[in-house]
């Protein structure tokens, strides 16, 4: 599952294969729409939760409110049905459903007029840490390069040679991680890459609390 | 009493990830786990600090709290979890584990409101509620005056705070006098020390015509604010004993005298008083003193229980499974100014089966 752009999304995966999947797109209602989703995954594959063997999870970068959902949702499955928990990053994910050979960039919507994004060698392979930047600000890292996802779409001037996917499914999330495991790949810890320090701002109604 | 509902709640409304387990009126634990030191230094809590610590805290505090009710999470009879009011980012991550948590373990799961669950935590140290029972809920956070014929399901508010919450009154006296933070328990320990009739602070909303149940400490905070200034101003030392104590008199005696005066209005002989200000020596004695003299009976859970906590969850999560209130859908939503008159956020449909179930057959996201 991954709620760290504006899909939510969830997926089965046997191993081999995509199993079911369920993905829509509304980045106000992550919370209210993630269970329901797993809920029809499970349902139209004909499977319990309690057959599941793993949880992978997209740890993001994405906007936090969000993000969080997903997190806290396969953290406790996780305990709950007594299985890993495996972390993926989204922009991995996006990366390997764009299916290039070639060098690319992967970009998502970070508001705040910013991107969330990563440059890849290929399909599988990572070449920068994921990173939050104005888009003219990297204009020059990504010069000439395809680019996927909501944010190079939303930023045409930086990204000119812009394609989908749009968000991350969790069916290529899913399948990502199935090759990982086959491969005996390392999994990130499934933990918000959040990439910014929270606002310290206190809401007029505060709560004054204790100082060390 | 091994056939009453054995609950865990779930609380993440402000800063403290709370989870308690109870069986039926028996408290079973209370593991909480809090940020308040990464909020110290801005004197307030922020909130993306406390909603990225209840993610990291949830699990783990979670299975603490199993462990210390030593019980199985396959033998609980329901999850509870706050939906609200609190903080938007905050609130959602205890309903998004909630919800897992329920769906994994195949159980019901009851979204319930904030406020009413502390008033049930009572109940976790007296014993069942009265019906109806008056509550006065005082922290930082909340001043209400709410009426209970029914917990689960009728929480009528009598009245509320205009303006500032009680306990950010004494947050800000305490500042004026450089007490540092919180301002609750300094200014009670030296109150003990000072004469309360020292000065004659205003009693707010206390005028023939203001609103009966309804409190306003702004003024008051003011007027403290001004004396203080004065008495500054003219070469003069601060009695700060004198002023903590006839600060706290002009608080608590606004407090009791309206909460004692609904008790009687609505011909009600119980009266609870909950959250963090409910620690306040001189609250609880003022309290005593007169419900004792208006025959009510006082219900004050010890400190712990009154602060935010997973057990006052749990509890009123409990009293729903006991009295077969509908469970909530797994689409619940956190929602931050749920009306206190929503004691809990019952499903769209009937439950009257496995509600896993329901969602798959609706389909309602497709
Ligand atoms: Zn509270």
């Amino acid at each position: 599952m991954d709620t760290a752009t504006p899909a939510v999304t969830a997926a089965l995966h046997d191993g081999s294969s995509v199993l079911a999947e369920s993905s829509s797109v509304d980045a106000r209602r992550h919370g209210e729409l993630l269970l329901p989703a797993v809920d029809r995954v499970l349902a139209e594959a004909g499977v319990k939760l309690d057959a599941v063997t793993g949880i992978v999870v997209g740890v993001g970068p994405g906007p936090y409110t969000g993000l969080r959902v997903g997190l806290v949702t396969a953290a406790t499955f996780a305990s709950a049905l007594g299985v890993p928990v495996h972390g993926v990053c989204t922009l991995d994910g996006l990366a390997y459903a764009a299916g290039l050979d070639t060098p690319f960039v992967v970009a998502t919507d970070a508001r705040r007029k910013e991107v969330y994004w990563a440059r890849y060698e290929n399909a599988r392979t990572r070449a920068t840490d994921a990173a939050v930047d104005r888009p003219a600000d990297i204009a020059g890292q990504v010069a000439g390069m395809p680019a996927v996802g909501a944010g190079a779409l939303l930023y045409p001037e930086t990204f000119p040679d812009n394609r989908g996917p749009e968000n991350v499914s969790a069916a290529a999330l899913a399948a990502l991680a199935a090759e990982k495991l086959r491969a005996g790949e390392e999994f990130l810890p499934p933990l918000p890459l959040y990439l910014r320090r929270p606002d310290a701002q206190v809401p007029k109604n505060y709560k004054v609390v204790t100082p060390k | 009493m091994a056939d009453e509902p054995l609950v865990l709640g779930i609380e993440t409304s402000c800063d403290e990830t709370g989870v308690g387990i109870v069986r039926g009126t028996t408290l079973l634990a209370d593991a909480v786990a809090s940020s308040v030191d990464e909020h110290a230094r801005f004197g307030g809590v922020v909130p993306e600090i406390a909603s990225r610590a209840h993610l990291e805290a949830m699990v783990p505090t979670i299975e603490r709290a199993l462990k210390e009710a030593g019980v199985s999470a396959r033998d609980l009879d329901g999850i509870a979890v706050t939906a609200g009011p609190g903080l938007a980012g905050a609130l959602l991550v205890g309903v998004s584990a909630a919800k897992s948590y329920a769906y994994a373990l195949g159980k019901p799961l009851y979204g319930v409101n904030h406020l009413a669950s502390h008033i049930c935590v009572d109940q976790l140290e007296h014993g069942p509620l009265p019906e109806p029972t008056m509550a006065l809920l005082v922290s930082g956070g909340h001043s209400s005056l709410l009426l209970a014929p029914d917990i689960t399901a009728d929480v009528r508010p009598m009245g509320a705070t205009i303006d500032d919450a009680a306990g950010e009154a004494f947050d800000k006296i305490a500042r004026v006098l450089d007490l540092g933070f919180p301002g609750g328990p300094v200014i009670d320990r030296l109150a003990k020390e000072g004469d309360p009739a020292a000065i004659a602070f205003p009693r707010g909303l206390s005028g023939a015509k203001d609103p009966a149940y309804d409190f306003s400490f702004s003024g008051l905070k003011t007027a403290v604010a001004r004396w203080i200034e004065a008495k500054r101003a003219s070469g003069e030392e601060v009695p700060v004993r004198d002023v903590a104590a006839s600060f706290q008199e002009a608080v608590v005696d606004v407090l009791t005298r309206k909460a004692v005066r609904a008790c009687k209005d609505q011909g009600v002989d119980h009266l609870m008083i909950g959250g963090g200000v409910a620690a306040n020596s001189r609250l609880r004695a003022l309290a005593e003193e007169r419900c004792g003299r208006a025959g009510i009976r006082l219900r004050v859970p010890r400190p712990k229980l009154c602060t935010d906590n997973g057990a006052m969850v749990a509890a009123l999560g409990a009293e729903m499974v006991a009295r077969n209130r509908p469970a909530s859908d797994l689409d619940l939503s956190a929602d931050s100014s749920l009306p206190v008159t929503e004691t809990h956020v019952p499903g769209r449909h009937r439950h009257d089966h496995d509600h896993v179930h329901e969602v798959s057959k609706d389909n309602l996201y497709s």
